[in-house]
C-alpha cells in the first residue's frame, strides 16, 4: 500500500502541491484526474523522488520514501512511466529495455520479463533492433511501459499514457494495463486527461484541482457524479 | 609522393593525441553538458606521472633532500613492458584525478548555473597548473623515450617506432572504448544519462556514479594522450596542456561536441591539417589556421562534422 499524507510541493515560490492526502491499495488500479497544471504529474514526481516534497510523508509498505532519491526508490519496486515516454531515443529498443533492467542482476528473471513485455507488445519484438526516436509514438509509449515493467516493479506509475497517440492505439494500451494490473497482480497509479477512460479501468479515483484533492471516491460513483460529468467527461 | 605519406603519418599521430584528448572533453559534455577546462591539466598530469613513474617513483618534495618517496626498481627501461607499465599506470592515476576533481569541484555545483561551473573548472584548471609549478618546478624536465625508438624505413618512408607506438596505442584504445560505450551496462547508461538523466535515474542509474565513470574514463584516455605526446616531444613542462588540450577541444567541436566517433575524427582531422600547414609556407600560423577552423565551423556547421542538430527536448 501507498499512502502520502498531506503532501506539499513548491517550485520555487509556486506551490504545486498544497497538502494532498490519498492511498493506493495493492492490487488496485487508482487514478488521478484533473486539468493541465493540477499538479497530476507533481504527485508522480514526488513519489519516485524527482522533486523533493516540503512537507508531509510518502509512504510505501510502510517505509518512507520521501527521503531517496529517484534510483533508490527504482529498488524498493516503483516503477514511473514519465509523461512524455522520455525513452532514450539514442539507444535501441533492446537497449532500452536493458537500461529498464539496469538493477537486474538474474539473465533468467530478466529474460521471463522480456519474453512477457512481447507477449503484451508483439511490436517491440519487432523492432529491437531499431532507434527508439524513430519509432511511432504509440510504440514509443509501448517501449517505456516495457522498459518500467523491465525493473520487475510492484508498483507501476503511468503519466498520460494517452497522450498524442492515436485512439485506436490507446484502446490497445489501456486494455494492457489492466492486464498488467490483472495478470500480474502489479498495483497501478494512473493519471490521465482522458477521464472517461481513467475511470473505465480504474478502481478508485482521485479528483485534483490546482494542487487540491476536491473528490475522491470509486470509480464508478465518480462517473455518475454531476460536477465530474460536467468538468471533466464532456456534460 | 612519399613525402605526402609522411606527411600522413605524422599528421595522424599528432591527431591522435588531440583526438585522446577530445574524447574525453566530449564525453563530459555529453553527460553534464559543459567543457571541462580543467581537462588539458589532467593531459599534463598524465605526463608527469609518466615521467615519475619511468624514473622508479623517485620523487622529491620541495624543501626534501633527494629523497624518494617510493622506490620502485627493477624495471628494464625501454622496453615493452616498462612502457605499458608506464601508460597503465598514468592512466589509472589520472582516472583517480579526474574522479576526485568532479567530486570536490563540480558535483557540489550540480545545481548551479552553468557559468558558475564555468568559471569553477578554469580555476581548477589554475590550480593544477600551479600546483604542479609548486611541486615538479616550472623548467621543462626531459621525458625518457620508454620505448626502444627506432627508425624504420617503410619503403621509402621513414617511420619512427614511436609514431607507430602512438598509432597502434590510440587505435586499441579507441577499440576498447568504443567496446565500453557501445557493449557494456555502464556504456549504455552513459549514453542513456547522456540523452535523459531523468529518465535515466527512473529506471535505477545513479547518476553520479554514472558521472564519476566518465570522468575516470575520459582523464584516462587523456593522461595516455599526455604519455604520447611526451613521447613525441621528450619534454615535459606544468603548461604542456594549455596548446594541445585547446586544440582538442576546437577538435572535440570539429566532430560536433557530445559524439565520441565525432571528437577521434575531428582530432585525427585537426592533426592532419595542422601538419600540412606546417609543411607549407603558411608555417607560422599553423595555430591560427586551427582555431580559424573552429571559427568556420561554429558558422556553417554548429553541430559539428558528426553532431546531430541539436532537438529542443518537450
Ligand atoms: N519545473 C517546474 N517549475 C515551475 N513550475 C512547475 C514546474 N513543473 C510544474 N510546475 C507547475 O506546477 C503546477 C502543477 O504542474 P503539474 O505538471 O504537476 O500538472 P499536471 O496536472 O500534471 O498538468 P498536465 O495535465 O498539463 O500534465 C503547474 O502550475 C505547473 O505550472
Ligand atoms: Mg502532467
Amino acid at each position: 500500500m501507498l499512502e502520502i499524507k498531506d503532501l506539499i510541493v513548491n517550485y520555487g515560490v509556486i506551490t504545486a502541491l498544497h497538502g494532498i492526502t490519498l492511498t493506493v491499495p495493492d492490487g488496485k488500479i487508482v487514478t488521478l484526474i484533473g486539468a493541465n497544471g493540477a499538479g497530476k504529474t507533481t504527485i508522480l514526481r514526488s513519489i519516485s523522488g524527482l522533486v523533493k516534497p516540503v512537507s508531509g510523508e510518502i509512504v510505501y509498505q510502510g517505509a518512507l520514501l520521501d527521503r531517496l532519491r529517484a534510483h533508490e526508490i527504482v529498488k524498493r519496486g516503483l516503477a514511473h512511466v514519465p509523461e512524455g515516454r522520455m525513452v532514450f531515443a539514442n539507444l535501441t529498443v533492446e537497449e532500452n529495455l536493458q537500461m529498464g533492467a539496469y538493477l537486474q542482476f538474474q539473465p533468467a528473471a530478466i529474460e521471463k520479463e522480456r519474453e512477457y513485455i512481447f507477449s503484451i507488445f508483439p511490436r517491440l519484438k519487432e523492432r529491437l533492433a531499431q532507434i527508439a526516436g524513430t519509432l511511432s509514438g504509440g510504440e514509443q509509449q509501448m517501449l517505456a511501459i516495457g522498459r518500467a515493467l523491465m525493473s520487475r516493479p510492484r508498483f507501476l506509475m503511468l503519466d498520460e499514457p494517452s497522450l498524442g497517440i492515436a485512439p485506436l492505439l490507446v484502446k490497445t494500451i489501456f486494455e494492457k494495463i489492466v492486464e498488467i494490473n490483472r495478470e500480474r497482480g502489479i498495483t497501478i497509479l494512473l493519471v490521465e486527461q482522458n477521464a472517461n477512460l481513467a475511470l473505465e479501468i480504474s478502481d478508485y479515483g482521485y479528483v485534483i484541482e490546482t494542487g487540491r484533492i476536491i473528490l475522491h471516491d470509486d470509480s464508478k460513483v465518480l462517473r455518475q457524479s454531476e460536477a465530474v460529468r460536467k468538468a471533466y467527461l464532456g456534460g | 609522393m612519399s613525402e605526402f605519406l609522411q606527411q600522413i603519418i605524422n599528421g595522424l599521430s599528432l591527431g591522435s593525441i588531440y583526438a585522446l584528448i577530445a574524447l574525453g572533453y566530449t564525453m563530459v559534455y555529453g553527460v553534464l553538458r559543459f567543457i571541462n577546462f580543467a581537462h588539458s591539466d589532467v593531459f599534463m598530469a598524465g605526463a608527469f606521472a609518466g615521467y615519475y613513474m619511468s624514473r622508479g617513483f623517485e620523487f622529491t618534495l620541495p624543501g626534501m633532500h633527494k629523497k624518494a618517496l617510493f622506490i620502485f626498481k627493477g624495471l628494464p627501461q625501454e622496453s615493452f613492458l616498462a612502457g605499458s607499465f608506464v601508460l597503465l599506470g598514468s592512466m589509472a592515476i589520472c582516472a583517480f584525478l579526474g574522479i576526485l576533481i568532479e567530486r570536490f569541484a563540480y558535483r557540489p555545483l550540480r545545481n548551479s548555473s552553468k557559468l558558475n561551473v564555468l568559471i569553477t573548472a578554469i580555476g581548477v584548471s589554475l590550480l593544477l597548473e600551479n600546483l604542479a609549478q609548486a611541486l615538479f618546478g616550472a623548467t621543462p624536465k626531459a621525458f625518457p623515450p620508454l620505448l626502444p625508438s627506432k627508425s624504420i624505413h617503410l619503403g621509402p618512408l621513414l617511420v619512427s617506432t614511436n609514431q607507430i607506438g602512438v598509432l597502434l596505442i590510440t587505435f586499441v584504445l579507441m577499440m576498447a572504448l568504443q567496446y565500453i560505450v557501445r557493449r557494456t551496462k555502464m556504456g549504455t547508461a552513459m549514453r542513456a544519462v547522456s540523452f535523459n538523466p531523468t529518465a535515466a535515474s527512473l529506471v535505477g542509474v545513479n547518476n553520479d556514479v554514472i558521472i564519476s565513470f566518465t570522468f575516470g574514463l575520459g582523464s584516462a584516455l587523456a593522461a595516455a594522450g599526455g604519455i604520447l605526446y611526451a613521447l613525441n616531444y621528450q619534454s615535459i613542462d606544468p603548461l604542456m596542456g594549455v596548446l594541445p588540450g585547446l586544440k582538442a577541444f576546437v577538435a572535440a567541436v570539429l566532430g560536433g561536441i557530445g559524439n565520441i566517433p565525432g571528437a577521434a575524427l575531428g582530432g585525427l582531422v585537426l592533426g592532419l591539417v595542422e601538419t600540412f600547414v606546417n609543411g607549407s609556407r603558411f608555417s607560422s600560423y599553423t595555430d591560427a589556421i586551427a582555431f580559424a577552423i573552429l571559427i568556420l565551423i561554429l558558422l556553417f556547421r554548429p553541430e559539428g562534422l558528426l553532431g546531430k542538430s541539436q532537438v529542443e527536448k518537450v
